[in-house]
């Protein structure tokens, strides 16, 4: 399953380490973040609940860049 | 600028100001000290939090660690000195700050403008519901709903014209300014602005399988394939933090220790200072900000001009393209077959057609849809049985009971039909029917006014060789390659044949002689586009198949923007490569000139960020195509 979330991220560089950051997140099979629509598609495993896995995922790119958001 | 920006302009001036103040007015030194304190964690807090936090999640070498240690070290050295004099690690962070503040501004402006390039979704359709129009979000439109489009909207949902005319301005998707006249029966494709007429428009596919939402996922998603260029930034910056701040920890402690042995005094100060210097210099910024800022601008200027390019892979590589393969048919040709007459035929010349149109009525290749055209009238479907269509020979069927074959040289072979070939240029359909042969109809194909032109363009943009493929007889393929000046030419090929050639070209340029781009109309040749080191898609609104296989797609048929592709790429790689090229010259140089002790704190503070305003301003060049 797909979903793309709107992100806020200033810089270019932040959005790569948040996309590898949300990669490496439990539940998350592939993700990618378009730092030029500010957007993060993430393709979520069968059976993953997206709202608990984006809790992570938002967790993990706090840890990288403290001050991203991902709106979900 | 946004909240975040304005908020990081207050800390600046607050602590510009608060910098001032320290040093003009008299005060005594513990009370400097605080004004002192107090502006350096104004602009700098978040600087020492992120690397904190960045220590504390094991990821210790960034910017804010290098910049966090720099200030700090300078801090200690004026305690150390005890004169009270903290301007240093204040200015430092402040220009620090300033810079990032400036980047930031920047980067959201660009992304503004080519974020309103790409403003082509639409918010809502109008439907009509007891005669009055209701907007509805495009999502929920059925398949088959009759849409209102009034002047000056967009088109929500690719569909059918039912009433109406209207001229259709198509700029946002195929760059080309020209307005489009649609009428009645015409298709529509979303993302158009409909400039004049209101137009009743039938809906023929959902809004999530329409084009515009294709273009918007394309784009959308463009950046998550990095290019070479890029992987060695994030790979450098890896190995490149960690690497500095070895050296300024061993120019910190060897010198002094090789003083210290050498019975000179050991001089720990001077050389703190330098490591700290050497610490400032080395922020990486402006690379990791400028490379992945210029490839995203070249792709927004390419799309400006409906250059759809999937990734700043492609652009790397179409880059280097010195190859390129035309599929004939809609490139080089307008794609647009008219019959051009029937000869050899016992029958009357409508009866031929009439069969040939009903046996090709299922297939979507741009020869039965001519042959539909030429027909006149939509056949009738209920009439046709036993549809086969024999990839790269032609069609057979049956159309009232007769047996009707219609297609090339090879499917008479095949069926063991005596035919007699044809002489003139163009594409040939043999007809039989229950087995004997009823004459053949002349299909001929127009080239496109502007492809001599194009392929003038190519060369001048450093291309060396232009290759046609074709499924056409060799006198025809001939004819036509002389008339547009092409270099070669590969005639009679099936679709599978197509894919050989390009590989077998593939190998020829293994060696580093360039790569390879394919150009296709999206019709039939998604393997080939797929096969290619790159597939151009031409005139591919509205084919799925092609968008999908392709890796640049051009949204009208125009060749010239072949060319044009692949000089924005060109434009686009030389950017970043200067920007590569400079940063690392000027950081090379002042990280010598630091660690010699020429260049103090200020200098380095002032060659960083002016090293990453300099490659912004210069990556932003890409846009401008």
């Amino acid at each position: 399953m797909k979903k793309s979330y709107k992100i806020e991220v200033d810089c270019a560089n932040c959005a790569n380490l948040m996309e590898q950051a949300a990669k490496k997140t439990p539940g998350v099979k592939d993700a990618t973040v378009s730092f030029m629509a500010l957007k993060m598609t993430v393709d979520f495993e069968d059976g993953a609940d997206p709202k608990a896995v984006m809790q992570d995922v938002l967790k993990a790119c706090r840890k990288v860049e403290p001050d991203c958001e991902i709106n979900f | 600028m946004n909240k975040k920006q304005k908020k990081m302009l207050y800390r600046i001036l607050v602590s510009a100001a608060l910098l001032v103040l320290a040093n003009v007015l008299p005060l005594p030194v513990w009370a400097k000290t605080i004004l002192f304190a107090a502006a350096y964690f104004t602009v700098g807090w978040d600087i020492l939090h992120k690397a904190a936090m960045g220590i504390k999640n094991g990821r210790v070498f960034d910017e804010n660690f290098l910049m966090a240690v720099a200030t700090l070290g300078a801090i200690a050295l004026a305690v150390a000195d005890g004169n009270g004099d903290f301007n240093e690690a204040v200015a430092v962070m402040l220009f620090y700050q300033i810079g990032e503040l400036f980047q930031s501004i920047a980067v959201g402006k660009s992304r503004r403008s080519i974020a309103a390039l790409m403003d082509i979704r639409p918010d809502y359709a109008n439907i009509e519901s007891n005669g009055r129009l209701e907007q509805v979000d495009p999502d929920e439109v059925a398949v088959g709903s009759v849409i209102v489009v009034q002047p000056g909207e967009r088109v929500p949902i690719d569909g059918v014209v039912l009433e109406g005319t209207s001229s259709l301005n198509t700029a946002a998707l195929t760059g080309e300014s020209a307005p489009r006249d649609v009428a009645p029966g015409d298709e529509v494709i979303s993302g158009c602005i409909n400039l004049n007429g209101v137009l009743r428009i039938k809906t023929e596919k959902e809004f999530g399988e329409s084009t515009v939402s294709k273009i918007l996922e394309l784009v959308e998603n463009s950046s998550s394939n990095k290019s070479r260029s890029e992987n060695f930034i994030s790979k450098f910056a890896r190995v490149y933090t960690p690497a500095v701040c070895c050296s300024a920890l061993a120019l910190a402690l060897l010198p002094p220790l090789v003083r210290l042995v050498m019975g000179m005094p050991a001089d720990f100060g001077t050389w703190a200072y330098r490591a700290l210097t050497f610490l400032v210099i080395s922020c990486p910024c402006a690379l990791v900000i400028s490379i992945p800022l210029s490839f995203f601008a070249g792709i927004g200027g390419a799309s400006r001009e409906g250059i759809l390019i999937k990734g700043s892979n492609y652009l790397e590589t179409l880059s280097q393209v010195k190859t390129v393969v035309f599929d004939k048919t809609g490139t080089i040709t307008k794609g647009v077959f008219e019959v051009s007459g029937v000869h050899h035929s016992a029958r009357s010349e409508e009866e031929v057609i009439e069969y040939a149109a009903h046996a090709e009525c299922a297939s979507s290749h741009p020869i039965s849809q001519s042959l539909r055209r030429h027909y006149g009238r939509e056949p009738d479907r209920s009439r046709v049985q036993d549809i086969e269509e024999i990839s790269g020979h032609g069609v057979t069927a049956t159309v009232d009971g007769v047996k009707v074959a219609a297609g090339n040289d090879k499917l008479m072979q095949k069926l063991g039909v005596a035919y007699i070939p044809c002489h003139s240029a163009g594409t040939v359909i043999h007809v039989a029917l229950d087995g004997d042969y009823a004459g053949h109809i002349l299909i001929s194909d127009l080239e496109k006014e502007d492809i001599v032109d194009a392929l003038k363009a190519l060369r001048e943009v450093g291309v060396t060789r232009t290759v046609m493929l074709t499924g056409d007889a060799e006198s025809a393929a001939r004819q036509v390659a002389e008339r547009v000046g092409i270099d070669e030419y590969h005639s009679e090929l099936l679709p599978g044949d197509k894919v050989e050639k390009v590989e077998a070209l593939l190998k020829e340029l293994s060696d580093g002689k360039g790569k390879l781009a394919f150009v296709g109309d999206g019709i039939n040749d998604a393997p080939v586009l797929s096969r290619a080191d790159i597939g151009i898609a031409m005139g591919a609104l509205g084919s799925d198949a092609a968008i999908e296989a392709a890796d640049v797609v051009l949204m009208d048929d125009d060749p010239m923007k072949i060319a044009r592709a692949i000089k924005i790429s060109r434009k686009c790689l030389r950017i970043v490569y200067e920007n590569i090229s400079f940063a690392l010259l000027v950081k090379f140089a002042c990280l010598l000139l630091g660690a010699l002790g020429l260049a103090g704190m200020w200098a380095a503070i002032f060659a960083d960020v002016g090293v990453m305003v300099l490659a912004v301003l210069n990556a932003m060049r890409a846009l401008k195509a």
